[in-house]
């Protein structure tokens, strides 16, 4: 098995504002988002040859990439994979160059969640008529932090208060992201006493109900230095699909997942990283409640299991931390339009490795990972990056 | 002689004082309290529990049919009792039927199950009746109505009470009724409805049966007959027949009310616990006529194993916070629809299939490495073809989940989901035994959930969508 380390790299992005865009369509957002990718990358529409475009419900086949670009007639697919959408496309257009098939590729993202009328995920019903027809995300995700409280003997006052301290990190990196949701900081205080939605997740625990399209070019590692001088080589990229629902595995433990494991565990071995904590320089993960953020520091190896709190009183991944986390100020900011996110995260990665983040530019980025949980949850997507190849 | 060989019942856990109903509308409160129904329950959920008290220590597959007795069928045209029959665990070829139409639909059932007994088209019929009838806000109905059910077992083979005797009279008077496409109860003026109806019709059946079986009212140990929304009319029967007060079953009308096809047959199980051999026992319901029963107890009344019955589930309750409470779990108001995304149709083949995953609750257990586990709604509801644990592929025995314990793992309240009852609390469940899976906690406190507490199962209804009721168990704490 090969791995496709340096085989190829990202040459352009393009992220458009995330927000409640109400006046912009699919179309509208998937346009900006692919246009200022072609700006960064040099490329225009002729010069691509093959696209992956990810929704999860705002679109159906490559067609709803097609007709906004008017891409001619070129080989155009559309992937779900619940919120690890966006990654799929970067994913499937990486390998399709990595075997040679195409020089030049677009991946597209996108999410239109505003049309629906409702709050929350208006991604429809469940996964069964009768059986799953009441389940909500907060409420999924809150048996993580029932169960993580439980077992490391975490008070409530405790628990909510590390998971309240992600909030407001991630809100701190947010207000200095023009492109994010919201650009507000929050306090300890309004995070901790905010309304219960799914108890123990408060409002600020939950990210928020958005619309975006982010969009990258992809090349062979060796035609990256054609299109510009700071190309950002894709490292390793790992996927887990777990083989159950979470909620009927037997013996799950509830405070970590597998398949965050298994998908990190693919993602370092092919980019040949052995302490994670000490090598990235960044991660861009999916905090969709305060608690998955928690939960991933140990998945992924940047805490020891069952310890995360330490790190997160300790500060290690704010801005200037260790390693600092979320650095865009991550769903909780930018909201999570299904489709968009996994390519939005890589957006900062992308920008962080170029040193190109202003103010929230970190020191010495030079390896930098995106990562996506999805489903209810039950499948995980990482991506890692680096500025040089090697 | 064939009789009862099982009893059960089932009350609901919420309970309303009358005097609520006085400060949402005024007027003169009835004295007591009355039942009131989850919002999740309807005549067949309460049907499904009494029948599993009835059948506990039972294999219900040994049970040759099943009786539905009710007024308020959430289906006009689709059978209650096969519903049923599958949540029970029941043989594809039991005898199912439901019966309706009437107040005395209960007695009637038993009626029918003992002379299909006797005729010896089945060896043992299970009748279970259930209510859940509702007046009309601010009448004396709304007061005076309860809900519940209670189940009988009946067969030849060692009964706890022989059915000695019956009678049974067809009037056509409708003092009460209800046409179709009515939601509330109707009624005639209320003096007439007593003295044409239930205080002529049901003495003269219970006097009819006396002289065809010789019996004097001092013979009764106790008499179980149904009782009027106008209470005090259930004494006056008595006194009209010659029974004293002590003989008289307590119609439960100030802790229950009235719980229509069920009644009676609820008063009845309340007085086989209390039952001694040698008892006589008059049973006696009254709807569109009347029918009488002579019971006598046998020595058998003394293997009845534990159940719940009348009195534990009288024991265990619950006061709801006030009577919009109530208004809200009928469905009695139009409230602002919750801000979810639309539901898609059920879909009547992908529930079919998984029938016996989500009426039955099955599960299965792997036979390569014997994990129990529950089928992901991922795949549909279908039965598991290969082990989440070991990978094993058809390796697998039917698992029935609904009969066993479990304990909370985790849990979560969530006010986002949409319910008549907020918070919807959900359950991660391990069943004792093993098996993973989660579910909705009802008739919980949310106060009072936590980590590592007890749970059993109970058939509720999720939603009802495009004329579509949709059934399947539930989490709540251990009842009684």
């Amino acid at each position: 098995m090969e791995s496709i380390k340096d085989k190829v790299a990202i040459v352009g992005m393009g992220c458009r504002k995330f927000g409640e865009n109400w006046e912009q369509s699919s179309d509208d957002m998937i346009i900006e988002a692919v246009y200022e990718a072609y700006e960064d990358a040099g490329v225009g529409p002729n010069d691509i040859q093959a696209a992956w475009v990810g929704t999860i419900a705002s679109g159906a086949a490559g067609v709803c990439l097609a007709e906004p670009l008017k891409l001619p007639r070129i080989p155009i697919t559309r992937v779900e994979n619940f919120c690890a959408t966006g990654h799929e496309a970067l994913r499937n257009a990486a390998f399709a160059v990595a075997c040679g098939m195409y020089d030049v590729v677009l991946a597209c993202g996108f999410e239109k969640l505003k049309d629906t009328g409702v709050g929350g995920l208006g991604v429809g019903r469940g996964l069964h008529p009768v059986l799953e027809g009441r389940r909500t995300g907060p409420g999924t995700f809150a048996f993580i932090a029932t169960r993580y409280f439980y077992t490391y003997g975490l008070s409530r006052e405790e628990g909510k208060r590390t998971i309240a301290q992600i909030a407001v990190k991630n809100h701190h990196n947010g207000s200095l992201h023009p492109k994010a949701h919201f650009q507000r900081e929050v306090t300890l205080e309004q995070v901790m006493n905010a309304p219960i939605i799914a108890w123990p997740l408060g409002l600020f625990d939950c990210c928020g109900t958005t619309d975006g399209a982010a969009a990258a070019i992809i090349t062979r590692a060796d035609l990256a230095k054609k299109f510009r001088d700071d190309p950002i080589y894709l490292k390793g990229i790992g996927l887990a699909a777990n083989q159950i629902l979470p909620h009927f595995e037997p013996g799950f433990d509830w405070t970590g997942f597998e398949m965050n494991r298994s998908a990190a565990r693919q993602a370092y071995e092919q980019a040949g990283i052995k302490d994670p904590r000490k090598e990235m320089s960044l991660a861009i993960v999916h905090d969709c409640f305060t608690i998955t953020e928690l939960i991933i520091y140990e998945d992924l190896g940047f805490s020891p299991k069952g310890r995360a709190k330490e790190d997160v009183d300790a500060g290690t991944f704010t801005l200037e931390g260790e390693l600092p986390i979320n650095t865009d100020g991550g769903l909780k900011s930018f909201g999570h339009p299904i489709g968009a996110s996994g390519i939005r995260m890589t957006y900062e990665v992308y920008k962080q490795l170029q040193g190109k983040a202003g103010p929230r530019q970190i020191k010495d980025a030079r390896l930098g990972l995106s990562h996506t949980l999805g489903g209810p949850p039950q499948v995980a997507c990482i991506a890692v990056f680096g500025n040089s190849p090697g | 002689m064939p009789g009862i060989t099982s009893y059960g019942a089932y009350i609901p856990l919420h309970r309303v004082e009358r005097s609520e109903f006085r400060r949402a509308w005024g007027g003169f409160p009835i004295p007591g309290e009355r039942v009131i129904a989850n919002f999740d329950e309807d005549s067949i959920t309460m049907a499904v529990e009494s029948a599993i008290d009835c059948l506990r220590g039972i294999d219900p597959k040994t049970v040759d049919g099943l009786f539905f007795a009710t007024t308020t069928s959430p289906y006009k045209e689709r059978l209650g009792a096969s519903i049923m029959a599958v949540a029970l665990d029941m043989r594809r070829d039991a005898l199912t039927m439901d019966i309706s139409g009437s107040l005395r639909a209960g007695t009637t059932a038993i009626a029918t199950a003992l002379n299909t007994v006797k005729a010896g088209a089945a060896k043992s019929i299970l009748v279970a009746a259930a209510d859940c009838r509702i007046g009309a806000p601010s009448g004396d109905f709304e007061q005076a109505l309860g809900d519940g059910g209670a189940a009988l077992l009946l067969g030849g083979d060692q009964p706890i009470a022989t059915i000695e005797g019956s009678y049974s009279i067809s009037d056509d008077f409708s003092g009460v009724w209800r046409a179709d496409g009515d939601v509330f109860v109707r009624s005639w003026e209320d003096r007439m409805v007593l003295d044409e109806g239930y205080s002529a019709v049901l003495p003269e059946a219970i006097s009819g049966l006396m002289k065809d079986y010789n019996i004097k009212a001092g013979d009764f140990a106790k008499v179980v007959y149904d009782c009027p929304p106008d209470f005090r009319r259930h004494a006056r029967v008595a006194r009209s027949l010659g029974f004293d007060a002590a003989q008289v079953q307590d119609p439960m009308f100030m802790t229950v009310g009235i719980t229509g096809a069920a009644m009676a047959p609820m008063m009845l199980v309340a007085a086989l616990e209390e039952a001694k051999p040698g008892d006589k026992i008059l049973l006696a319901s009254y709807g569109n006529g009347a029918d009488a029963f002579l019971l006598e107890v046998t020595e058998e009344i003394n293997r009845v194993g534990e159940r719940r019955g009348i009195k534990k589930h009288l024991a265990s309750k619950r006061m709801i916070a006030n009577y919009e409470t109530y208004l809200r779990w009928r469905g009695l108001i139009t409230l602002e629809a919750a801000r979810r995304p639309e539901k898609s149709p059920t879909s009547i083949s992908a529930v079919w299939r998984a029938r016996k995953q989500i009426l039955g609750l099955y599960g299965a257990r792997c036979k390569s490495c014997g994990t129990p586990q529950y089928t992901s709604p991922a795949l549909g509801g279908v039965p598991i073809r290969i082990c989440v644990v070991c990978q094993a592929k058809d390796q697998f025995e039917d698992y029935r989940f609904a009969d066993k314990r479990a304990n909370i793992f985790s849990f979560t309240h969530d006010n986002l989901a949409a319910s008549p009852d907020p918070p919807v609390t959900i359950t991660v469940v391990d069943f004792e035994g093993g098996g993973r899976a989660v579910f909705d906690f009802t008739d919980r406190d949310p106060d009072k959930v936590e980590v590592g507490m007890p749970v059993e199962m109970t058939f509720r209804k999720l939603f009802f969508d495009r004329g579509i009721h949709n059934y399947y168990w539930k989490t709540r704490p251990i009842r009684c």
